[in-house]
């Protein structure tokens, strides 16, 4: 990706020096050609609207290149790979803190392995951070109300420069850490003499528990809460009849803001988790409903549309139709966001 | 157009606005728009060398890698106010509001804007929001970057955000006033025989700019309200903690800020496209091209302001869109650059001060121009976002452009707005020392930035320091040539040469009044017969040395 991004940078610079240095000549050896003398005369020209069109023209053209380019580019960066290293991060005022799916933690360190299609999964504690790796180009914006994602695929072993890019205040200089590339083998040794206290879905079966979550979210039919087991990357019908995709922004805002988006056949009983769970719980508690679900490769990439999918196969779909057929008129539904929101 | 010989020695006229009337009232109870041009330009110097101050420190902090002169929470404001002075207090009005209001009057053949009264009411206003700005630098300064993003300025940081935007609300009015002063001047006070297409060309950019200021400041004054009252009663709108969307706020700022871009770079083309006519002693090359693409500036203008967010989390498809429009908005500004090019072309090129002011603008201007290019491609936007490549492009805009143009247009102006020439050997060294010290500044920052060095750092890692160095090192050359000016300018009000109605032997209707013009501007209406910029017309005398 390096490669491409510094291709186009250079092909850019090219073109920038050309049209400076053409400019520049111009106007100079204008200045000293047509240098004001006794003898001679302004030329007194209109105008020329051949010349017009063609200096539309061709800037036009050139700029349709550089969009193209471009735009490949990013599309590229925007697309999540195929079967990624999943990695999650929290930025706070002031630092970094990444946990791998093996459970292990870090700060304002990052460590990857070579050849391998990392895709780095964020939220924002705070305020809004960046994530800036200089050396594999990539930059994405943190938010807190949201998780974003990048990818990169390390190539080279060593320790680059991460940098936060959005002015975040005070010490938001000092919100920087490195990125360790490692061959894989290195990184497999690394990974073992992590001092994990289990994978990260069994942190979350844990916070799972410890919340009382399961006093409602259980599999039985007289359950208060809609059961969990598959819902990760299926849509889910709400009580005003939407259908939603359950990812990791759903049920993260479910847990945060359980009213805003309330399963059909469910009544708003939910207590609001905001400021009882950290994001890190969060992002544990997301890993372990993940593992609820049947297998299913690379749930967060599901691109079906929700909307395609008939009731039988939504969850709690069939269970509860006749409940969701006399709740029609219930209170939620007014906030018409999608909370998927981000990247098509 | 004179024809009078040159040989004799012009006199100051008798009465002119400047000693039409003494005494502080006359002046702060003025309704002429000359003198409020002149209250404008003492006011915008004060906040230019405050803002300078800043940017000295910031660079002289900058020499070493961690943070050796300042505390981060220091370094934070220096660079907010730095800014928040920069944009709000120098850029924005300098141009419109000093040249601007000086001359739109004249120019377009009128005694006055339409709204005397308006147009002093909108430097009060001016003065008082900057006095906010004030107010917040000596308690203590806001560290919030000119940006004010959200959740950091609504719900983070200590400093007094709401003072500032409450200034910076104000001084928008102010911009509105004035705006809406130079529309209704361009479209109800012509002078007879001034039609739209012998308006000149300085007129048509601000009329442009104008457009810009009556539309687009209102949703900065509606922005900064909606975070004051996030900051100031907690009412959810930006804070996901209140309920609200961090981004919203980016939308909300850049639909104004980007536009105030153009508001920015406009008046200073306008000042170019007279400059390199009367020092080329030519027509303006495609003069209606030069004056329409200002109007599409102003237009395309407002649809680019989300190429600011390409990392912010926005939609693939809406970056796309986005990025797309950016390129429309470059076409204009190119065509610009081509033309003015051509119009020196077989021209009789005269290079006085205004004039290497004028060849510094198109150079600049186009590498400020061009390296936009970089920012709007969304693959390369990824990566040099945020770094020190943006700022090294904003400045090569701001600073190369905008801020060029108005020396230029300083100098050119400034024997009709005081009667008197100033001296041009050291001018032309000024001239000279800004073109070096600015590309030694800002040159090096693009490398930075593609190196990967964000900006509003203040400590950096060690690899970045040689090209820091050069860009203090550049700094320190920069402001020699702008404290220079301000010598000189002194001294030839006292000392300078005698101007006359028309040094420069330009056309306009500015130059065939006195300098400085009566306070009626024109002692009889102008009747106007000519194209503008009619250089090269029979029995022409140019001169060769002034």
């Amino acid at each position: 990706m390096a490669g491409q991004v510094d291709a186009l940078y250079l092909f850019l610079v090219l073109i920038t020096t050309f049209f400076s240095l053409l400019i520049a000549i111009l106007i100079v050896f204008f200045a000293i050609k047509y240098r004001r003398t006794p003898e001679r005369q302004a030329e007194q020209i209109h105008g020329s609207t051949l010349l017009e069109i063609v200096w539309t023209v061709i800037p036009l053209g050139i700029s349709m290149v550089i969009f193209v380019w471009g735009a490949v580019i990013y599309y590229h960066m925007e697309r999540p790979p195929a079967n990624p290293l999943e990695i999650y991060g929290v930025g706070k005022q002031w630092m970094w803190k990444f946990q791998h799916p093996g459970g292990q933690r870090e700060i304002n360190t990052l460590h990857v392995p070579t050849g391998r299609d990392v895709k780095v999964t964020m939220i924002s504690q705070d305020v809004i951070h960046s994530f800036f790796v200089p050396a594999f180009r990539v930059k994405q914006d943190v938010l807190p109300n949201r998780y974003v994602f990048t990818w990169f695929k390390a190539t080279v072993p060593g320790t680059y420069h991460l940098f936060c890019s959005q002015y975040c205040g005070t010490k938001h200089s000092g919100m920087v850490g490195d990125v360790v590339v490692m061959t894989p083998e290195d990184y497999q040794t690394w990974l073992a003499s992590g001092k994990a206290e289990g994978s990260l879905a069994s942190l979350g079966e844990k916070a799972f528990q410890q919340y009382g979550c399961t006093t409602c979210h259980r599999p039985d039919s007289g359950a208060r809460g809609p059961n969990l087991e598959g819902l990760y990357g299926r849509p889910v019908r709400l009580v005003d009849n939407r259908v939603v995709l359950a990812d990791d922004n759903y049920i993260r805002e479910s847990i945060i803001e359980p009213n805003a988006k309330v399963v059909s056949g469910f009544q708003s009983i939910m207590p609001t988790f905001r400021g009882v769970v950290n994001e890190d719980e969060i992002i544990a508690i997301t890993e372990y409903i993940k593992h609820l679900a049947p297998q299913e490769a690379n749930p967060l990439n599901n691109r079906t549309s929700p909307t395609q999918i008939r009731d039988s196969e939504v969850p709690n779909i069939q269970e509860h139709q006749q409940q969701q057929n006399q709740q029609q008129q219930g209170p939620q539904g007014t906030k018409p966001v999608n909370p998927s929101g981000k990247k098509p | 157009m004179s024809t009078g010989t040159s040989i004799v020695k012009p006199e100051m006229p008798e009465r002119h606005f400047l000693n039409d009337n003494y005494g502080i009232r006359s002046w702060l109870l003025t309704k002429d728009h000359k003198r409020i041009a002149i209250l404008y330009l003492l006011s915008i110097t004060v906040f230019f060398f405050i803002g300078g101050i800043f940017a000295a420190l910031i660079r002289l902090h900058l020499l070493t890698p961690n943070g050796e002169m300042f505390q981060a929470d220091t370094y934070n404001r220096l660079f907010t106010m730095h800014g928040v002075n920069m944009i709000f207090f120098f850029l924005i009005p300098s141009v419109p509001a000093v040249i601007g209001n000086f001359l739109i009057p004249i120019m377009v053949g009128t005694k006055d804007l339409a709204f005397p009264k308006i147009n002093l009411l909108s430097w009060y206003l001016y003065i008082f929001g900057a006095t906010f700005s004030l107010i917040a630098l000596v308690s203590g300064g806001v560290d919030t970057g000119w940006t004010f993003y959200t959740p950091l300025s609504s719900g983070y940081v200590k400093s007094p955000v709401i003072i500032m935007a409450v200034g910076i609300l104000i001084v928008g009015f102010s911009s509105i006033f004035t705006g809406l002063n130079f529309i209704v001047t361009v479209h109800r006070m012509r002078a007879p025989g001034m039609t739209w297409g012998r308006l000149p060309l300085f007129v048509w950019a601000n009329y442009a700019a104008s457009l810009i200021m009556i539309l687009g400041t209102p949703v900065i004054a509606i922005t900064l309200i909606l975070l004051a009252l996030e900051r100031g009663f907690h009412i959810g709108i930006f804070d996901p903690k209140l309920g609200g969307d961090p981004v919203l706020f980016q939308h909300m700022f850049w639909f104004y800020s980007h536009p105030a871009v153009y508001i920015m770079i406009l008046p200073g083309m306008g000042v170019i496209s007279e400059i390199v006519t009367c020092f080329s002693r030519k027509r303006a090359f495609g003069y209606s091209f030069i004056a329409f693409s200002s109007i599409a500036i102003a237009v395309f203008g407002f649809v680019v302001w989300a190429h600011h967010m390409f990392v912010a989390g926005i939609s693939v498809y809406s970056a796309l869109v986005f990025s797309l429009l950016s390129y429309a908005v470059a076409i204009p500004s190119a065509v610009k650059v081509f033309n003015w090019t051509a119009t020196m072309y077989k021209g009789s090129v005269k290079m006085d001060t205004p004039m290497l002011y004028a060849m510094a603008f198109i150079g600049l201007f186009t590498i400020g121009g061009l390296t936009g290019l970089f920012l709007a491609a969304l693959g390369l936007d990824i990566h040099i976002h945020d770094t020190y490549f943006v700022v090294a492009h904003f400045h090569y805009v701001m600073v190369g452009g905008m801020v060029t143009a108005y020396m230029g247009g300083l100098h050119f102006w400034w024997p009709k707005m005081t009667g008197r020439i100033y001296p041009e050997a050291p001018a032309k060294l000024a001239a000279l020392i800004t073109f070096i010290g600015f590309n030694l500044t800002f040159f090096p920052q693009f490398i930075l930035g593609y190196m990967g060095m964000p900006r509003r750092y203040w400590a950096y890692p060690p690899e970045f320091q040689v090209l820091n160095v050069l860009s203090t090192a550049g700094a320190s050359v920069l402001s020699v040539g702008f404290i220079l000016p301000l010598f000189y300018f002194l001294w030839s009000l006292k000392y300078g040469e005698v101007a006359g109605n028309n040094p420069w032997q330009a056309t306009g209707l500015e130059w065939e009044t006195s300098s400085p013009p009566p306070t009626h501007n024109f002692h009889e209406i102008p009747i106007v017969t000519k194209e503008p910029y009619a250089y090269g017309e029979e029995g022409e005398e140019v001169p060769v040395v002034h």
